[in-house]
């Protein structure tokens, strides 16, 4: 195992510049996630217009894993349906935890296909899964804090 | 194991060939040598280990030790005629006797088998804090303390009323003597100190706050967890009232530790737990207790751990905790001086009085990212808040990297660390 599989480009810019890391004022969701283990935390934004998911955003601060995951996220869920963001996040975790599924589902991720390597460090996949957690919260409006434990 | 490069500074002894060590010297290689797990690879790469402070490595003869008690003395102790639960019992006294000579208490029915430094400080949270905290008190610790030294008090304090206060510490991770002082009031009627901080490797001057404690009539309890296997520790000197510590950080086994506390202190107590073994006699009108130490140790113990950190302190007398400490304090000067050279690189407790503890945090890296490209490179270090939460607070961080450091570590493990930090900045450049 090299880091380069782990650290791919992608994750390694999109953690040093994270994007749609901002507060959402007309947000029509919000959700809290928080990682004991190493306590990171994150805020999750989302904004639904009927079923279409226009725009999610988050905050807090985290490692390049969790960061990056956040970032990447938030841009793959623009403009899809809420039914497609949840088939999406699923897929996604299925990937990070290691039953990554067909091909083409994993074509389906776009650049989240870069977090395949995180499966084999057990102790970095919580750090995959906070936003995705956080982000479920958000869009089916459970408010309380999720923690990755 | 994989060559290593020769030591950076000249006129170091260590490779064999270029120089004659004494034959008293300490030799780190040599030392190296009986530790089986430091010669295995991971990832392909050499193990550099650097988390003693979570657990340290084992020797050959505590591993070989464990084994013989199971293939060819096993038996429990205390009840049986049988030759073999004698000579269990026998050993299991024993190390209970070394311990002493260890830590330096004057009877051996002062010393306390438990779990662990958890259980040991657990103990007297619920033994001593129940029968002797009500409301209005105040149990004092410091803001150096592990999760372990910390939440037995909150228990009890909310059992009883009590309260827990906090002694401040500064900017360098320390602990003032005047801070102390002022945190200690009419109302203190207990003090619980780490002896070493996990998270930033501080010694606290635990003899003056001893003295400053009993100045006032009050006991206090000594988290031994990390000092004793840097520092030599003499309990009787130190004067305290209770001193905790676990064998798997020197390089015993994991599920033993110890109590130690004072003869009158724990007489005065009323047992932790019951069950068999801490009893006198039992009747369903009456049951009266076990004397010292059995009165603590409910249950049958941990036989073969014990006899494991008495091979531990063995191996730790036959190395000496002077040449230990010495090896250590090099080091860590090296690895200090390495490490704070890295740009970028802040160092978090810079205690003048510390020992085998780099705590670190690098500009724009998360630890957790720096803790898993170094485990790549083969070198294993912690990350995260290391059970000390209220540190990482009081620096407004959540988590660091940390270097901790043994009787096993050598130069070249420092700089493999410092390389596997460039690394770090490499992938994040
Ligand atoms: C300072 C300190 N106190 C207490 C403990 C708890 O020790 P154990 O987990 O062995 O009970 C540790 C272990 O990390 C420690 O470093």
């Amino acid at each position: 195992m090299d880091f380069e599989e782990l650290y791919q480009q992608v994750i390694i810019d999109h953690s040093k510049r994270p994007r749609n890391c901002r507060p959402m004022a007309d947000a029509s969701g919000q959700a809290e996630g928080y990682n004991p283990l190493c306590g990171d935390r994150i805020t999750c934004f989302i904004k639904c217009e009927d079923d279409v998911v226009v725009d999610m955003s988050f905050q807090g601060s985290g490692c390049a894993i969790s960061t990056a995951a956040a970032s990447l996220l938030s841009e793959a869920v623009k403009g899809k349906r809420r039914a497609e963001v949840q088939q999406l996040l699923r897929t996604f975790h299925a990937l990070v935890t290691g039953t990554p599924g067909t091909s083409a589902e994993i074509e389906s991720l776009g650049k989240l296909a870069a977090f395949r390597g995180v499966a084999e460090f057990p102790t970095r996949v919580k750090c995959a899964t906070l936003a995705l957690h956080t982000m479920q919260a958000a869009l089916e409006g459970r408010p309380e804090e999720i923690t990755t434990e | 194991m994989t060559p290593r490069k020769p030591p950076a500074v000249p006129g170091r002894k260590v490779r064999p060939g270029t120089e004659e060590p004494r034959p008293d010297a300490f030799d780190v290689e040599r030392v190296r040598a009986e530790f089986p797990v430091l010669g295995r690879t991971v990832y392909g790469k050499p193990l550099v280990y650097l988390d003693s402070a979570a657990t340290a490595q084992k020797p050959r003869a505590v591993i070989d030790a464990l084994a013989r008690f199971y293939l060819e003395d096993n038996a429990n102790i205390h009840r049986g005629v049988h030759y073999l639960s004698e000579r269990a019992t026998t050993a299991y006294e024993g190390c209970r006797d070394q311990v002493r000579a260890f830590l330096g208490a004057r009877e051996t029915c002062e010393i306390v088998f438990t779990h662990g430094t958890t259980e040991s400080i657990n103990l007297v949270a619920s033994a001593w804090g129940r029968q002797n905290l009500g409301p209005g008190d105040e149990v004092l610790i410091t803001g150096l303390e592990h999760h372990s030294n910390i939440v037995p008090w909150q228990l009890v304090c909310e059992a009883t009323g009590a309260t827990l206060k906090v002694v401040p510490i500064t900017d360098a991770g320390e602990v003032r003597l005047k801070d102390f002082e002022q945190g200690l009031t009419a109302r203190t009627r207990l003090v619980a100190v780490s002896h070493m901080s996990n998270a930033l490797g501080t010694i606290n001057p635990v003899r003056e706050m001893t003295a400053l404690a009993h100045a006032r009539g009050v006991p206090i309890l000594v988290d031994g967890a990390q000092a004793v296997a840097h520092l030599p520790v003499d309990v009787a000197a130190l004067g305290c009232d209770f001193y905790a510590f676990s064998a798997h950080k020197i390089y015993g086994p994991t599920g033993i530790g110890v109590l130690y506390g004072r003869r009158d202190r724990l007489e005065a107590m009323s047992p932790y737990q019951g069950g068999g073994d801490m009893i006198e006699s039992v009747t369903f009108a009456r049951t009266t207790y076990a004397p010292l130490p059995g009165k603590f140790e409910a249950g049958t113990p941990n036989i073969s751990g014990a006899i494991g950190l008495g091979e531990a302190l063995r191996f730790v007398a036959r190395i000496g905790l002077e040449a230990i400490a010495r090896h250590e304090a090099e080091l860590l000067e090296y690895a200090t001086r390495e490490v704070a050279a890295i740009d970028g690189v802040r160092l978090v407790g810079t205690a003048p009085h510390k020992a085998g503890i780099l705590s670190f945090v690098l500009a724009g890296v998360h630890p957790h990212d720096i803790g898993t490209i170094l485990d790549l490179e083969g070198v294993a270090i912690r990350v995260g808040h290391h059970c000390a939460q209220p540190i990482m607070d009081r620096f407004g961080l959540a988590a660091t990297a940390r270097a901790s450091f043994a009787v096993y570590n050598t130069r070249e493990d420092v700089d493999a660390l410092v390389r596997a930090i460039h690394k770090v900045k490499e992938v994040f450049k």
